[in-house]
């Protein structure tokens, strides 16, 4: 079910609200998309990645076994024309392993052969020789050593309402690592050229100039030696975030070895050993409160383990940090974290961004204010939620569109939660061996965008020009991934210029062809970029409306509306053939913008303070649960979700954004773990490791509620990570409401529960 | 190479022959060799169902099939069946059921066999007939509306 009561078009608007079919739609279902292993490529070579057997150790050497296979190449760090680092925050992620390897599947060594097959035995034959080292993967003993990262915000004194405070509330929740599990795997194809770019990249990113700037750095080429250009992406979720710029990277080096195009496509298992996860994430946190649970106080500390190398790490922790007191008003707090190095795959961007951690944080930490209190969840939230003009823990002054307590509203009023809540909860002990149910409630939200001064610095453009068709192309550097740019930009534009959408053109994201208007991450395509088509096309658009105004007898004002420039007098002429008009004497029409942030006051990277977020998009979930009391297997059967959203540009893809980042969610709570032994992963294929089915996913009702963002296009707030956020808290706080097991640790699967039980038991 | 005995079979209404080994994944057959390249590998092992195609009208997954079995036999792909329901695909593209598109060519083969046997599935039939066409985008619910959405 899903429903958008909410968010009626508006009279004025010609397409912002509708659910137009997405233009990729027919050839994705067709199997006709191009994605990187389906692009046909005449002489192409194939590549293979060798990579360390051990956790930590000093590489020795690597070479052929025996003779080289014919036709093989091996590549090795010693190949490498430029610095050995991938170019991301810093370049402290090896592109090949050197001196050391730090990782179960780290790359130590790349080859190429002219068929897949001839690859895979080459690789067969490389040989490693590694002198062990004592590795760390437990993070009592990471925290001895230097962490990766560390932060620290915060508002008032904690410490002394908590010295004072009648009531301390104190928890210790965590989570573990997610595997993105993108249909597609990872793959990218390499090529050199004699001259123009010297050399080209295309295959599956979210990043065409994240790759483009790591491809600069290892090579040492001038920006224009490169071209990265994205295929068609079967799914990203932040996983084709960092990593596509290694594998680019060892594409281009053994096509530059071989003089022949190469293309590595990862396997799945090779894609689950290799790539970077979700951060796990230990979380302690420290509460007052009073009577009523109201929060007087906050002190939270958070540790990531970041795995060997840093990716993005600092960012991810940094949008952690700032989400850790959750969605509540709260006058002291204090929140630490750091990232803590382990020898395992480094863990680096995965949708939500350390603030799916922080949310199950809080939100158990929460439950266990009202457990101590006996105060029901919706109660305890709606006391505590954001309204408004009240202040988060950077100081920064929550906007109008607040709509914390709306969502919550929502998801009550569907399920009737107290009522059946508290009956759920008086039928705990009734465990005659039939299933028991549970409700169980999360509320969250979501800073839009990036994290601090990120938009303010990237600065990014993107550019409107008239084609010689008379038509408006529009030039970014965003991808689709799946989430449905490739329609939502389309409505802008069009709405945005008044034109229809045959008026407009949307070249494929390449380096070559687009202004680097950044990365497709962070929630930001809509709500940064989508702001900036707006603002282009409407002065490109504007400019052919003045000058045709100017080219009639009796000057007068014209406007474009519905792809036609129309008089004052009512005539109009088509959108086109004016704009083939001012090309007859004009040589080009071209409008770049570049992000503007909002005046007021800009957030302090050293202290911490000021507003970390344009705005915020705001949720609620409530999670219904069935336990089978024998197995303790978990079924969810039902969640309601709310989501303010800003505006909906397409509600039909909102919707599909937040059902599908709410399954996300359902997986890494109650499915989804990476189990490891001596740093490797016992799971590394999807027979063991585990996503929702089509059977397990329960059944999802989603109301999307707007509120808007001025300065997001027409409202629209950023919300592809939103719902990634809340359906951990809800399904285990609904196992709790089932069965009475308190489990403070995801994935919550029935030998988690077991254990729950049994300490419960030996507590009796 | 050439010393392994050509394979006939029929694909997507034509005839075709296949010289590769019978141990060869008809997935690969199809992608590499015929160019059929709308079944995708997601994982090689049976446990996704990007590429499943139709054996004698049957669903099966291309992955774990070895061409040599398919001598003979009947193979449509997505690019045949989408020809042969474009209800399905506009349905699919309109309800929200398609995002990433990668695992969209298994689930449009899967989705078209249950049309085939029952129009009118209900729900958790058509949750059953999808139980091993993993999608990681959507949450199934736009995939089931792309059926549920046309029951009068």
């Amino acid at each position: 079910m899903y429903r958008w009561g909410g968010c009626s078009k508006l009279a004025e608007l010609t397409y912002i609200g509708t659910s137009p079919p997405r233009p990729d739609g027919p050839a994705k279902a067709s199997g006709l998309s191009q994605y990187a292993d389906d692009v046909a490529v005449a002489g192409l070579w194939f590549g293979e990645t060798v990579r360390s057997p051990v956790a930590h150790g000093r590489l020795r050497s690597v070479g052929w076994r025996r003779a080289a296979p014919p036709g093989a190449v091996l590549v090795t760090a010693a190949d490498l024309p430029g610095p050995n680092g991938v170019q991301l925050i810093d370049d402290g992620w090896p592109i090949l392993a050197e001196g050391t390897v730090e990782h179960v599947g780290q790359a130590v060594a790349l080859v190429a052969a002219p068929s897949r097959r001839a690859a895979v035995l080459a690789a067969a034959e490389v040989e490693v020789d590694i002198e062990e080292l004592p590795p760390v993967f437990d993070l009592s003993e990471a925290r001895r050593q230097p962490s990766l990262y560390e932060l620290e915000l915060g508002l008032g004194d904690p410490e002394a309402v908590l010295d004072q405070a009648e009531t301390v509330v104190e928890g210790e929740y965590r989570t573990g690592h997610q595997e993105h599990i993108y249909i597609e795997c990872q793959g990218m194809t390499a090529r050199w050229h004699p001259s123009g770019p010297r050399v080209e990249v295309s295959g599956s990113m979210q990043c065409p100039y994240y790759v483009h700037k790591s491809m600069v750095h290892a090579f040492g080429l001038p920006e224009e030696a490169v071209r990265v250009r994205a295929d068609a992406i079967g799914g990203g979720f932040g996983g084709k975030e960092d990593y596509p710029s290694l594998i680019a990277i060892h594409a281009a080096l053994l096509a530059r070895a071989v003089e022949r195009p190469v293309r590595i496509v990862y396997d799945r298992q090779q894609d689950i050993i290799g790539t970077t996860k979700r951060h796990p994430a230990t979380m302690r946190y420290r509460s007052a409160v009073d009577a009523e649970g109201r929060l007087l106080a906050l002190d939270v500390l958070v540790e990531l383990d970041g795995g060997a190398f840093t990716t993005l790490s600092k960012v991810v922790l940094s949008r952690a940090l700032l989400h850790a007191a959750g969605p509540y008003r709260c006058p002291e707090v204090r929140v630490r974290g750091r990232v803590l190095r382990t020898h395992t795959a480094p863990n680096g961007a995965f949708r939500g961004f350390g603030a799916p951690q922080v949310a199950f944080g809080i939100e158990r930490h929460m439950d266990a204010i009202g457990r101590r209190l006996g105060i029901d969840p919706l109660t305890l939230r709606q006391r505590n939620a954001l309204v408004p003009g009240d202040r988060l823990p950077t100081g920064q002054i929550v906007d109008e569109s607040t709509s914390a307590l709306a969502c919550l509203e929502s998801v009550a009023r569907r399920t009737d939660f107290v009522t059946r809540w508290t009956e759920y909860q008086a039928a705990q002990t009734e465990t005659n061996g039939t299933p028991q149910r549970g409700l169980g409630l999360s509320l969250y939200f979501h800073g839009a965008g990036f994290t601090g001064n990120g938009e303010r610095r990237m600065n990014s453009p993107a550019s409107a020009r008239l084609t010689p068709e008379g038509r408006i192309a529009v030039l970014s550097a965003m991808t689709d991934m799946g989430q449905g740019a490739v329609i939502v930009f389309r409505q802008i534009a069009g709405e945005a210029a008044g034109v229809t959408f045959d008026d407009l053109e949307f070249p494929e994201p390449d380096t070559n062809e687009v202004p680097n208007s950044g990365p497709t991450v962070a929630s930001r395509t809509t709500m940064i970029v989508g702001q900036l088509v707006a603002r282009a096309v409407r002065e490109v658009s504007a400019q052919v409306a003045d000058w045709w105004g100017e080219q009639q007898p009796a000057a007068s004002p014209y406007t474009v509306k519905d792809g036609r420039v129309v008089g004052q007098d009512g005539r109009s002429t088509p959108f086109a053939a004016v704009a083939r008009s001012y090309l007859e004497v004009h040589d080009a029409l071209e409008v770049t913008v570049r992000h503007q942030p909002a005046p007021g006051p800009v957030f302090d990277e050293t202290t911490y303070q000021g507003p970390a977020y344009p705005t915020y998009a705001w949720g609620a979930d409530i999670a219904e649960v069935e336990v089978d009391p024998d197995t303790l297997a978990v079924r969810p059967l039902r969640m309601a979700v709310a989501a303010e959203v800003g505006r909906a540009i397409h509600p039909r893809l909102c919707i599909g954004q937040i059902e599908g980042g709410t399954l996300q969610a359902v997986g890494w709570g109650l499915l989804e773990e990476i189990k490891l032994d001596q740093g490797r992963y016992l799971n590394d294929r999807l027979a063991t490791y585990i996503i929702p089915t089509a059977m397990d996913a329960p059944d999802l009702d989603v109301e999307l509620l707007e509120a808007a963002f001025p300065d997001g296009p027409f409202g629209a707030k950023g919300i592809g990570e939103l719902p990634m956020d809340g359906g951990a808290p809800a399904v285990v706080a609904a196992i709790e409401n089932a069965t009475g097991l308190v489990v403070d640790e995801i994935p919550a699967t029935p030998e988690r529960l077991f254990a729950a039980q049994m300490r419960e038991r030996s507590d009796d | 190479m050439t010393d392994h005995p050509t394979l006939a079979f029929e694909v997507n209404g034509e005839a075709r022959e296949c010289n590769a080994s019978p141990e060869m994944r008809l997935l690969d057959c199809l992608r590499y060799d015929f160019g059929l390249t709308g079944s995708k590998e997601g994982c090689g092992e049976g446990e996704c169902g990007a590429c499943t195609v139709l054996l004698d009208g049957q669903p099966v997954l291309s992955c774990l099939v070895p061409v040599g079995q398919c001598a003979g036999r009947r193979v449509e792909t997505v690019e045949a069946i989408a020809e042969k329901d474009p209800e399905l695909v506009e349905r699919m593209t309109e309800t929200g059921g398609i995002q990433c598109g990668a695992c969209t060519p298994g689930i449009v083969v899967t989705l078209y066999s249950l049309r085939q046997a029952n129009p009118e599935a209900s729900r958790e039939e058509i949750r059953r007939a999808l139980a091993g066409n993993l999608c990681r985008c959507t949450g199934y619910e736009g995939i089931f509306r792309a059926l549920e959405d046309g029951h009068g």
